[in-house]
Order: structure tokens, then C-alpha cells, then sequence
């Protein structure tokens, strides 16, 4: 016989065995559904857990991008006062000649904003509201990755004169003006008149939750010296020309600032420096450590449900003793006996690896819906649970299906 | 597929033995069987039990290899193959019938029939199958019960279906365990009706019994006594199992008449 009708041969055998099994696992229904539970609880976990895990590390990587590109943002204030995030912006020690240093002195520096910002009551239109006025540089939206929706954003010169000019945030707008076009209004911000000369495109949610919406941006000197009356910055944007010079740019800025604000090797710094890409990366390693952890759960549960079928594979065989007797006597050799019930484990496992993943899709568009982000459900899990799932029929199934094989057909067909 | 040869008997035993080693403890249940069956032959096997009987026609049937001595079934010898081999002899130049019917309970009566050709090889299309099973079943007056589930026959018309089931591969040679073991009396001789019926249509049959009413249908008797033939005989007339049945029927009309 040649290897194609030997192939041809065995599909057909193993496409009419697999009715059998599907007749002989719905004449127990329960037993089935109850033997394939460990699979499908196995198989959900890994789908859902890898959909859910794969979307929340989209949704924050989304949103580190989302600040800019190559980013670092220097911070007033220690690190070490006080914990990590109560100190920033605490001290007052950034200045604009700082902000000057940095962008003369820091060869990979390519954009650099400056921001000194506060919160005030905005009025407008008759209306009333209260949000962040962000005083930054023209480089600012460059810095942040951000387009404008109408108008255009304020230059140097508006800069260099404090200019009561604003450009909104589509959230702000939309709470002051409605659906009007806010481009050429006028917004009294601490009962300052601007003329708001620009509108941002809606951004979303950012890293803390907040809406980066909602806020007010204008220059950095308007603010300081017209609204505020601060000397010192809150912070200062820097853009770097390329992701792997992040890390130099980093130190040269931490050395440049030491040397400036005189502090000696046994101060700390006082300020510090947020950097996009080592935040990525954290997220990125956290989540893989995450999904390795709910990984080897799913496996546990997979191994523990390869066990349960090996079991109730073992109960068939002995419960079925006269029949596999039966097809012995009229001629069924060992393999054939052999491949029954192989196939009935890796249906078994197969449908549960299939409810599996439906439930696991199920899992995911619910978590989907109460979170506010989509699970995304990868076509790799899914296969994967497939492939694993039949390799756990063809390895809990062999066992049981080599002794039901070797069966003696005498003692098979006495068998009470 | 090799094509029988008529000339040579079906069946050559010579001095076969079958020795069961339980524990410390040796059972010799055949000890040294000599013996020829020829083409078309109705053979009762009898005796006390056991003397051994079971034991031989197992051996006969492939499903276990003898201790010793050697057994040719239709010019091959048994001995020595493995359990694939063995199967394939089963499958194709043998077919089983039980004293307990030994069908497969939740399948229906074709579904049973269709059985040992699912093991065929080449594989029988799904088509001939039917048709071989549809065939074998209407040959034991089956036809009008192939969607039925053996709970749902009676134990004559099961044993009819392992018939059948024994008749769909063409073999050789039909081995019968004490096939009326579980009848009446009347269902008894409809079953030995139809094994006359199958050889005169030449056919090969042995089976065993320890009735002598019911070996009495057949064309020759061989007694086993502690494992061993101690008298092989045949019949020139022996009994019609269809002349007896309309007989019982004459006999019940005229009860009912009187
Ligand atoms: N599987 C076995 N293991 C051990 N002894 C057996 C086995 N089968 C049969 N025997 C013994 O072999 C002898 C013949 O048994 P058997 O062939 O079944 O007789 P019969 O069918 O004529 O009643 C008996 O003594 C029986 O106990
Ligand atoms: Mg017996």
C-alpha cells in the first residue's frame, strides 16, 4: 500500500472514530461535561487572562506614548523627601535658567518646554469652570505628540511678551462653549482675558486617570508672571532626538542640575527626573512577570484537568471491557482499540479546549466592558489552547488507550 | 487476499494442547487434540463441563494461542503469529457466535452487523457495508428489524443478529459457543434451522453443545472428555430442524383446536 492511500486510509478510520467517541462521551453527557470542566477552566483562564493582560499592557503602553515621544520630564524636589510622589514639584528650585542650561548644554535635546502651571477658574460664555492652566512653550505639543483640531498654538514672541493668548483643551472647551467653535473667543482666566487661539485634539485619559482634556495651555512666562507670580518652574519637558540616547540625555541633565544647583557628593538631588522609556520598560517587564504567573496557573489547571480525563478514561476502559472484548473477537486489531480511545481523550479535551476558549472570549468582553479598556483576545492564545488541549488528550489518553489494547479478548468478553 | 483452497481441510489439528498456568497451579485443558474438519462441515462438539471444550474453540477462533502442537486454519499455521495477525485471521476467515449474544447494547441490530467490517482491511466503504449488513440481516429473517436495539429483540433474534454479524465478512469457518445455551427449546431449533440452512449452503460450522437433542442437527459429533477427543462420529440422517418445527406447529394447533 502506498504512504497516500495509507494516509487516506487512516483519516477515514479516524473521522468514522471520532463518531463513535462523540456517541459513546454524549451517552454521558454529565460525566463528559464534568470530565472536560478541568480543561475549560484551564483553557478560559489562559484566553481571558492573556486577552485581559495583553489589553491593560496596550492601554498603559498606549498611554506612556501618549505623554510624547522620548520624554523625560525633570521634577522639582527630591525624591527621597517624603516618598516618591509627595515631593514633586514640592521644593521650589527649578528655574527658567535651568530650562536655558539644559537645552544649550544637553546635546540630544531637541524640544523643550518649560511648565509652570496652576489651577483657576476659567469663565467664559457665561459660563464657569474650573481646570489646570498648563503655562508651557511653544514645543509643547511637539514634545506631547499633540495636534490641534482648529486654530494654531502661540510662538516664541508670545512667549517672550506673556501674551494672554490660550489654546483649550476640547474638554474645557466643550464645558465652556458647547458645540461653538471656541477658536477667536475670549476665556477670563483669574479675571485675565485671553484670547483663546487655538483648540487641542481630544487626548483622552491619561497615565493617573485624569483628563488630559481638560486644561488651559498658555505661555510658561504668562503664567509666572501674570497669573502666579512664581520665579520657579514646576517641571521642564525635554524631547530627546533618539529612544537609546534617553539614558545619556538622562545623566547629563542629572549632572548638569547637580553642578548648577551646587550639590555636593553627599547631597541628594533635588529634583528628578521621569523617563518615559524606563516606565515602558517597568510596564513591560510587570506585565510579562504577571502573565507568567497566571500562565503556570492556567497550566496547573490544565494538568490537574489532563488528570481528570486520564481518570475517567481509565473508568471507561474498565466499564467498557466487554465491548472493547467484542471488537477484539471480530476482528479489531490492538491499534485500532489503541486509536479509539485516543480519540475519545482528545475529543474530550478538544471540546473542552473549545467551550474553553468561547468562555474565555465571553470572560474578556465582560472584563472589557466594566474596565476601561478592551481585552484583546490574541488568535495565538486561542491556538495554543487548542494545540495544548490535544497534546493533553494524546498524553492523559495514551495510558488508558494502551490498556484497553491489551486486553485479553477472553477475559474481555467474560467480563461481567 | 489468498484464495481458499479447497482441496486441504479447513481445520488441521495435530496433537494440540492448551495449558492454563494460574499461580503455582497448572490446568491442562487440552491435552493432545488430533483432528481434521473438512469444507462444508457441521460439527457438534460435546462433553461434560469442563473438558474443555471453550478452551478449544478459542484456540480454533485466534482469540488464544495453544500451548502446544499444531494448528493449520485453512493451510496457515496459527502458531507463532502476534495479535495484529491473529485479528486479521478473526476479521476475515472466522466469525463468532456466543451463548450471550455479545452484541453491542446500545447500537442498533445493522450498526452490529456493520461491525466487523469496520476493522476491514482495505477499508470497506461505508456503502458496501451497508448494503453486506442489510444483506446478512435479511439472510436470518432480520430484514424488517435493522433499526432496532438488542434490548429491544427477543434472545432468539439476538442470537440471530450475531449470525448475521458472523456471516457479513464471508468467513471460512463460523465458530458457535454453545449458541443455544440461553434459548427455549423451540427458539433453540429455529436457531440449529438456520445453521442447517447456511450449510447447506456450504458453509463451515462448529459449535458446541452439551445437549445431544441439539447435536443431533448436526453432521458429526466429537466428544471431549478431560481435554481430550474420545469419540468422533458422523450422521448420515440427522435431524431437520424444519421438518421438527412444522411438526411443534402441528402439535400446537392441534391444542389450541382441542
Ligand atoms: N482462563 C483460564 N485460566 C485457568 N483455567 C482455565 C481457564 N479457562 C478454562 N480453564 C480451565 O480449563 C478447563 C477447561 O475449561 P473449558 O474449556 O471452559 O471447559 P468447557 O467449556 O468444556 O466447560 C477447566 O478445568 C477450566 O477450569
Ligand atoms: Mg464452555
Amino acid at each position: 500500500m502506498n504512504l497516500l492511500e495509507y494516509l487516506r486510509t487512516f483519516l477515514l478510520r479516524a473521522g468514522q472514530t471520532t463518531l463513535i467517541s462523540l456517541r459513546a462521551l454524549r451517552r454521558n453527557k454529565m460525566r463528559s461535561m464534568l470530565t472536560a470542566l478541568g480543561i475549560i477552566i484551564g483553557v478560559a483562564s489562559v484566553v481571558a487572562m492573556v486577552a485581559v493582560g495583553n489589553g491593560a499592557q496596550a492601554n498603559i503602553t498606549s498611554k506612556v506614548s501618549a505623554l510624547g515621544q522620548n520624554l523625560l520630564t525633570v521634577f522639582a524636589g527630591s525624591r527621597k523627601a517624603g516618598g516618591v510622589n509627595s515631593g514633586l514639584g514640592s521644593a521650589s528650585a527649578l528655574t527658567l535658567a535651568d530650562a536655558d542650561a539644559i537645552s544649550r548644554e544637553v546635546t540630544d535635546v531637541v524640544a523643550i518646554s518649560p511648565e509652570a502651571s496652576t489651577t483657576a477658574q476659567a469663565i467664559a460664555n457665561g459660563r464657569n469652570w474650573s481646570t489646570t492652566v498648563a503655562g508651557e512653550s511653544p514645543d509643547y505639543l511637539k514634545i506631547r505628540d499633540w495636534k490641534l483640531a482648529a486654530g494654531s498654538m502661540f510662538a516664541d514672541r508670545e512667549v517672550r511678551g506673556a501674551a494672554k493668548v490660550a489654546v483649550i483643551g476640547s474638554k474645557t472647551a466643550n464645558e465652556l462653549f458647547g458645540p461653538l467653535n471656541p477658536v477667536g473667543q475670549t476665556v477670563r482666566v483669574g479675571n485675565i482675558p485671553f484670547v483663546i487661539i487655538g483648540l487641542l485634539e481630544s487626548k483622552g485619559a491619561g497615565m493617573g486617570g485624569q483628563n488630559q482634556d481638560d486644561r488651559i495651555v498658555i505661555p510658561y512666562t504668562t503664567v509666572m508672571k501674570r497669573i502666579t507670580g512664581e520665579k520657579y518652574l514646576r517641571s521642564i519637558n525635554v524631547q530627546v532626538g533618539s529612544a537609546d540616547r534617553m539614558d545619556i540625555a538622562q545623566q547629563q541633565i542629572t549632572s548638569l542640575l547637580r553642578q548648577r544647583h551646587r550639590l555636593t557628593s553627599d547631597h541628594d538631588d533635588d529634583f528628578n527626573i521621569f523617563n518615559q522609556k524606563e516606565i515602558a520598560d517597568t510596564v513591560n517587564s510587570i506585565s510579562k512577570v504577571i502573565t507568567l504567573l497566571l500562565g503556570s496557573i492556567a497550566g496547573i489547571s490544565l494538568f490537574v484537568g489532563g488528570i481528570g480525563i486520564m481518570n475517567i478514561m481509565l473508568v471507561s476502559v474498565t466499564e467498557r471491557t466487554r465491548e472493547i472484548g467484542i471488537r477484539i473477537a471480530v476482528g479489531a486489531q490492538p491499534g485500532d482499540i489503541k486509536l479509539q480511545f485516543l480519540i475519545e481523550a482528545i475529543t474530550l479535551s478538544l471540546l473542552g479546549g473549545l467551550i474553553g476558549v468561547l468562555c474565555g472570549v465571553g470572560a474578556s468582553r465582560l472584563v472589557g466592558m466594566v474596565a476601561d479598556f478592551q481585552a484583546v483576545v490574541s488568535t495565538g492564545s486561542i491556538l495554543l489552547s487548542f494545540g495544548v488541549s490535544f497534546a493533553i488528550g494524546v498524553f492523559f489518553g495514551y495510558y488508558p488507550a494502551r490498556k484497553a489494547a491489551a486486553l485479553d479478548p477472553i477475559d474481555a468478553l467474560r467480563y461481567e | 487476499m489468498s484464495t481458499p483452497n479447497t482441496s486441504q481441510p479447513v481445520i488441521q489439528l495435530r496433537e494440540l494442547t492448551k495449558t492454563y498456568q494460574t499461580g503455582e497451579v497448572k490446568v491442562k485443558a487440552v491435552r493432545g487434540v488430533t483432528l481434521n474438519i473438512e469444507r462444508g462441515e457441521f460439527v457438534a462438539i460435546m462433553g461434560a463441563s469442563g473438558s474443555g471444550k471453550s478452551t478449544l474453540m478459542n484456540t480454533l477462533g485466534c482469540l488464544d494461542q495453544p500451548t502446544g502442537g499444531d494448528y493449520l486454519l485453512d493451510g496457515v499455521a496459527v502458531a507463532g503469529l502476534n495479535r495484529k495477525e491473529l485479528a486479521k485471521l478473526r476479521n476475515k476467515k472466522l466469525g463468532f457466535v456466543f451463548q450471550g449474544f455479545n452484541l453491542l447494547s446500545r447500537t442498533t441490530a445493522l450498526e452490529n452487523v456493520e461491525l466487523p467490517m469496520f476493522y476491514t482491511h482495505p477499508l470497506v466503504s461505508l456503502r458496501e457495508r451497508r448494503e453486506r449488513a442489510v444483506a446478512a440481516l435479511q439472510r436470518v429473517n432480520l430484514g424488517d428489524r435493522l433499526a432496532h436495539h438488542p434490548s429491544q429483540l427477543s434472545g432468539g433474534q439476538q442470537q440471530r443478529i450475531a449470525i448475521a454479524r458472523a456471516l457479513v465478512n464471508r468467513p471460512e469457518l463460523v465458530l458457535a459457543d454453545e449458541p443455544t445455551g440461553n434459548l427455549d427449546t423451540r427458539t433453540s431449533i429455529e436457531i440449529m434451522g438456520l445453521f442447517q440452512e447456511l450449510n447447506n449452503a456450504g458453509i463451515t460450522l462448529v459449535m458446541v453443545t452439551h445437549e445431544l437433542d441439539i447435536a443431533a442437527y448436526c453432521k458429526r459429533i466429537v466428544v471431549m472428555r478431560d481435554g481430550l477427543v474420545i469419540s468422533d462420529t458422523r450422521y448420515k440422517n440427522r435431524r431437520s430442524a424444519v421438518a421438527e418445527i412444522a411438526l411443534l406447529d402441528q402439535a400446537e394447533q392441534k391444542a389450541q383446536l382441542a
